[in-house]
This record gives C-alpha cells, structure tokens and sequence, in this order.
C-alpha cells in the first residue's frame, strides 16, 4: 500500500509542476500540429498517399513526440537539484519509476489523442469503427516505448550529450514495438477484426512485459550514485 | 593459457581455412563467392554467442558487483561489434554477386543490422561516462534489455517481411546440407569460437591491467 | 555522551588516479557535534557522501546509525538527514507541497497538520503555501531541515550550513543544532570556514590531503587557536 502511495506522490509531484509550468504539454501539442505539417509538405499534398501511409506516420508522429516527453521526464529534478534527494529517500526506488512511467503515459497518451484528431480534421479520415482497436493498441505501443524510455532517460540523465544518446539507446531497441505497432495500425484501419493481428498484439504485450519487469528490478541500480 | 588459446586459434583457422576453400566443393551456381559462407555464417553464431555472455555478465555484475564480470561484458561487446561487422561485411559482399544489390531488407539481415546499431550504443553509452562504476552499471541494464529484446526483434522482423511479401530470398546453399560442406562449416564455428574466446581473453587481460594501473 | 553513531575506518576513495581520501578514521557519538574543517577540495562533501550513502567507499568500512552504509544503505537512509549544495525542493511547489511529497516518498505517513505543526517549527508557517522559488536561501534551508521534523533523523550530516545565511538565520539555525544535539543525534559539519559551525561543535577534525590531520575537543581551544592549529595542519600538507 505504501508502494503504490509513494508511486502516486510522485504522480502528483509531477502533474502539479507541469501544470504550474506549462511547459511540457503546451509544446508537445504545438510539435504535434507542426508534425503534421512537415508530414504533409515532406510527402506532398496527394490525400491518397498520406492515407495510405498513415499508420507510418501516425507512429513516426508519436515516437517522435515521445521521444521528446520522454527526454524530459527528469528534468524538474535536474533543474531543482533534487536527484541526490531521490536517491536518499528510503523505500523501494521502484516506485519512482512507476510513477514517472505513470506521469509520461498520460502525458504521451493526451498528445496521441491529439494527433489522431489532427490527422482526422486534416485527411478527412473517417476511424470510428477501428477507434477501440487503435486505443488498444496504441496503448500496448505506448507502454512499450515508456517503460524503457522512463529507466533510458534516467540513465542519461547524467551524461554529457543526453540528448544524443538518449534516442540513440531507445530507437533500435524499439524497433519491435514500432514495426508490431505499425502492422497493427494498418490491419485495423483496414478494417480487418483484431484476430487478424493476433500475434502482433501478443508481441507488444510481451515486449511491455519483458520491459517493464527489467525496468522495475533495475531503475535502482540506474538511481544509486 | 593465452599461448596455449592462440596457437589452438590459429590451427582452427587454418582448418577452417583449408576445409572452406579447399575441400568443400565448389558451389553449382554461384561459383567460389558461396564459399564466403563459411565466414559469414560462423561470424554471425560468434557474434550471438558474444550478446549471449554480454547479458549473462551484466547479470552477474548487477547481482555481486563483481567487477570482473564487467570487464567480460565490455570486452564481449566490444568483440561482438566486431564479428557482428563481420557478418554484415561479408553478407553484403556475397549479396552483391549473387541477389544483385549490396542490402536487401532481408529477415536475417534487418535482424543483424538492428542487433549493431544496439550494441555499438551499447559502447557508446560505456564511451560517454567516466565514472568506471557507474558505467558498469548503466551498460549492465542496457546488456541485459538489448538480450532480453533480441527474441523481440528476431519474430517482429520476420513476420514484417513474410506475412505479407512473397517469401524472402532463401539463403543460397542452404536448401540440402550435403555432408562435406556441414563438416566445413562445423569447423569453421569451431575455429570463430575459438578466435572469440581468444580476443575476448586478450581484451578482458588488457582491461584488467588499465584498470590496475589506474588504481 | 551516547553511543557511536558515525565510525569511519580506513576509508579511502579514488576516482580513476585521482586519490580524494586516504585511510580516514572518524567516530562521532550521540548528543554531539563535530565541525569537520578543511581547504575546498579536501574531500570534506566526498566524506558526507559516502557517509550519506551518495557514494561508494573504494576501500574501508563506514558505518551510520549501526548499519553498513555499502551493505545496508536503506536502513542507513532512514535515519539520516543530509543537507548540501542541493537544495532539495522543487521551486513550482509551496513549501507544504514540497513537504508533503518528501514525506510521502519517504513512505512516512502524511498528515497536513503535523506539515503545518513542522513549518511552524522551522518559522515558514506563514510561507506554507508560497511557491519555494520565492524564498531566500535561508528558507530554503529550513524547509529542507523542516522535513527532519517529521522524519527525525539520528544523524544529521551539513555542508556549509551557515553559507549564505543572514544573521537571524544563523542563529536560529545554531539553536535547531543544539535542539538536536540535546535530543540525543549526531552531527557533522563540514566547513572551510570559521563560523557559527565552532559554536556548536564539541570536537573538531581537519581533514587534510585526504586524511583527518588533526581530531580535538573543542572546548579548550579559543577562536585563535583554532586558526593556528588549521593553518599548520593544512600548510603541512601542500
């Protein structure tokens, strides 16, 4: 019980600073909106194509924005000075990386939402019926990409050229959850029942399970000084 | 014992060397290029069996701390890298002649190309943090979800390429294994095995002295 | 006097080549305070590290409140409360905020009383729902001392308290020390400069090229004599 108090707090540290600062999700929206627009200059205005290539992009959309939020899931410790103060804490380190995992899922999600409803109004998509399929599975894609983005960016968090290295050490290792996410994407778009992706969820699930199991038996050893 | 490694090293490679190009027959359709298999396929088994020991090393470090546990994980990775350029190199060169094109996005080759990028990160992560201990431990996690992902990426990359695509060029020369050319290319993993332990003893001696001398 | 609640032995700590300490014998007891004086670079907030389990001895034994600090860090954090450079709050936050999230974490429970009852302790009572990006760096570092309030700690460890601290700060922070020093808790402090940090010491260590040069009670030295013994003890070593 203690465990999961100690994983909200951290929750609830971290939503209030975004909401006093209002840094985070204000710009991810707005990097949204400009992805879609260097998608549509950088591939042509043809409506046929950018369709087509739609579970691509949507993706390349969110990877690329996740990449952002989870680049900065440490910063308000950086920039307050508060990592040795983490570190000191007693108590299951453990419990700082679920909810720092908890914090960037929400984030991730909301800016996700947002690109799905941007691609809609702009392609004149029409997604109703795949919407629980495509919740599904960017769910399933998302967590995957968290949970080691979460445990990589405190790793990095110290080095010289974070920025560089973070995405550096995530990209290949999530190359799984992108080609299982993509495929996904596409087969339920097409419309076809989520049976027909069947192997290519129970990956995702596997990949989330594998990743968050590492990432909470080692987040310690990452915090430790 | 590294004497003793080195000269058994080089006898596999000579085996190696005379049963690939001398006795094992010369390929029906492709001619001698066939015969890079015995690099290229040993090479790849060498550089598995390299990410193999770097996981379970990173294990071993996270769980005792022991720091040569560290130094056998750096120095398998770095070894690996190695091989698995190897596997790359010689991949291409024998693509070129036979497929026509230097890279195809081949299941076999994506999975060897994704495994490079992550462990050159791997050393690249180990390049960039000077505190010996903490570097250790940051590479053991890294070690422990590049393995732990390789499952992943072998299935995911394999069904991209033939759930929907025609199937994917069959490695050539793979079809029947007459008993000749299994022999040769037994030998040859025999001797890549060896030539990885060999370099993975000299790199893990030559860290152990950097380490010692700085102490 | 109480029992021992720091004992370092033969603990050195090297950075690649670089040797910050070498062989440091230290015991500090209940009820007591040590000012630990030294040039900058001397390893003073090495020392506090280790002994706050930040960092890792390279070699010797460090022990904080009866456990391990290598082999049993958790226990050793739960009775420890370190106050350094960092400022360990979280400026967007108000000071209950920040005190509620540290509790927290701490797996303490929270009550938003006892938060208040410890602001008014450390007299931030009435900035408890200001932004901490407001305050000077004497609130600052009451707050940090306000969450020792609620998770009371046996040992204290402090670099440089008294840097950049007005006088009533100081003073108040002196009586906070020997408040704490009466209820039974250890203290170290670490200092490169002759200040309150004397005031409240019963014993003082110079520590010097890595090594304690010098370990004394405090009470027959005068201010003067205090400066000599470093002066000597610290031109020795370079």
């Amino acid at each position: 019980m203690t465990f999961a108090r100690r994983a909200f707090i951290v929750v609830w540290k971290d939503l209030l600073v975004e909401r006093r600062s209002k840094e985070t999700l204000n710009a991810l929206l707005f990097f949204s909106l400009l992805l879609l627009f260097l998608f549509q200059f950088a591939l042509g205005s043809d409506r046929e194509r950018l369709t087509s290539a739609l579970p691509g992009l949507l993706w390349l959309g969110f990877i690329l924005s996740g990449l952002l939020a989870l680049g900065r899931t440490f910063i308000a410790e950086r920039e307050n000075d508060c990592w040795d103060a983490l570190l000191l804490t007693p108590g299951d380190k453990s419990a700082i990386y679920l909810g720092k995992l908890a914090g960037n899922l929400l984030l991730m999600l909301a800016v996700e939402a947002i690109l799905v409803g941007l691609f809609v109004v702009f392609l004149n998509l029409d997604i109703a019926r795949a919407l629980p399929g495509l919740a599904l599975v960017a769910g399933l894609g998302t967590l995957g990409l968290a949970s080691v983005g979460t445990l990589f960016a405190a790793m990095t968090a110290h080095v010289r050229a974070r920025e560089l290295l973070f995405p550096v050490l995530l990209l290949p290792i999530q190359i799984p959850v992108l080609l299982g996410a993509v495929k996904a994407t596409e087969a339920i778009l097409l419309g076809e029942p989520l049976g027909a992706v069947a192997h290519w969820l129970k990956l995702l699930t596997a990949a989330d399970v594998i990743y968050l199991t590492v990432g909470v038996l080692t987040f310690d050893a990452i915090l430790e000084g | 014992m590294s004497r003793l490694l080195g000269w058994l090293t080089a006898a596999g490679l000579v085996a190696g060397i005379v049963m690939g190009f001398g006795v094992a027959p010369r390929e029906v359709t492709q001619g001698n290029v066939q015969r890079i298999m015995y690099l290229h396929v040993p090479s790849v088994w060498v550089a598995y069996l390299a990410f193999t020991v770097v996981f379970v090393a990173s294990i071993v470090y996270l769980a005792r701390r022991a720091e040569a546990a560290d130094r056998i994980a750096h120095a398998s990775a770095e070894v690996g890298v190695l091989f698995t350029a190897v596997t790359i190199a010689s991949g291409s060169i024998w693509g070129k002649p036979t497929w026509g094109t230097w890279w195809t996005w081949d299941a076999r080759l994506t999975s060897v190309a994704i495994l490079f990028v992550m462990y050159l990160g791997y050393l690249l992560l180990r390049g960039m943090i000077e505190d010996r201990e903490r570097a250790a431990r940051y590479s053991a996690v890294l070690g422990i979800i590049a393995a732990l992902d390789l499952p992943l990426i072998h299935f995911s990359v394999y069904w991209w390429r033939t759930l929907h695509q025609p199937p994917s060029i069959v490695k050539p020369g793979a079809a029947t294994m007459p008993s000749v050319i299994l022999a040769a290319l037994l030998v040859n993993f025999a001797a890549f095995t060896l030539l990885y332990a060999y370099f993975l003893h000299t790199r893990v001696r030559l860290l152990r002295r950097e380490q010692e001398a700085m102490a | 006097m109480g029992n021992s609640l720091i004992q370092v032995t033969g603990l050195s700590k090297a950075f690649g080549m670089h040797r910050v300490l070498d062989g440091v014998e230290l015991e500090v007891h209940g009820g007591s305070a040590v000012a630990l004086l030294g040039p900058n670079g001397a390893g003073k907030t090495c020392l506090l590290r280790i002994l706050a389990t930040l960092s890792r001895p390279s070699r010797g034994s460090v022990t904080v409140a009866g456990h391990d600090c290598v082999r049993e860090p958790e226990r050793v954090r739960r009775s420890v409360g370190l106050v350094a450079h960092g400022a360990y709050v979280y400026e967007d936050l108000s000071a209950i905020e920040n005190l509620r999230f540290w509790t927290t974490l701490a797996g303490l429970p929270w009550r938003a009383d006892a938060g208040h009852r410890a602001l008014v302790d450390v007299e931030l009572e009435r900035f408890a729902t200001e932004r901490v990006r407001t305050f000077s760096a004497g609130m600052k570092r009451r707050l940090a001392l306000a969450r020792f309030v609620l998770a009371r700690p046996t040992v204290l460890l402090l670099d440089e308290p008294f840097a950049g601290l007005d006088q009533r700060a100081k003073k108040w922070l002196e009586e906070y020390l020997e408040a704490f020093k009466a209820g039974g808790g250890a203290i170290l402090m670490a200092t490169h400069s002759f200040g309150r940090e004397l005031r409240v010491a019963d014993r003082i260590a110079i520590l010097t090229a890595g090594r304690i040069a010098l370990d004394t009670a405090r009470a027959a030295l005068s201010h003067d004599d205090v400066q000599r013994l470093y002066a000597l003890h610290t031109e020795e070593a370079s």
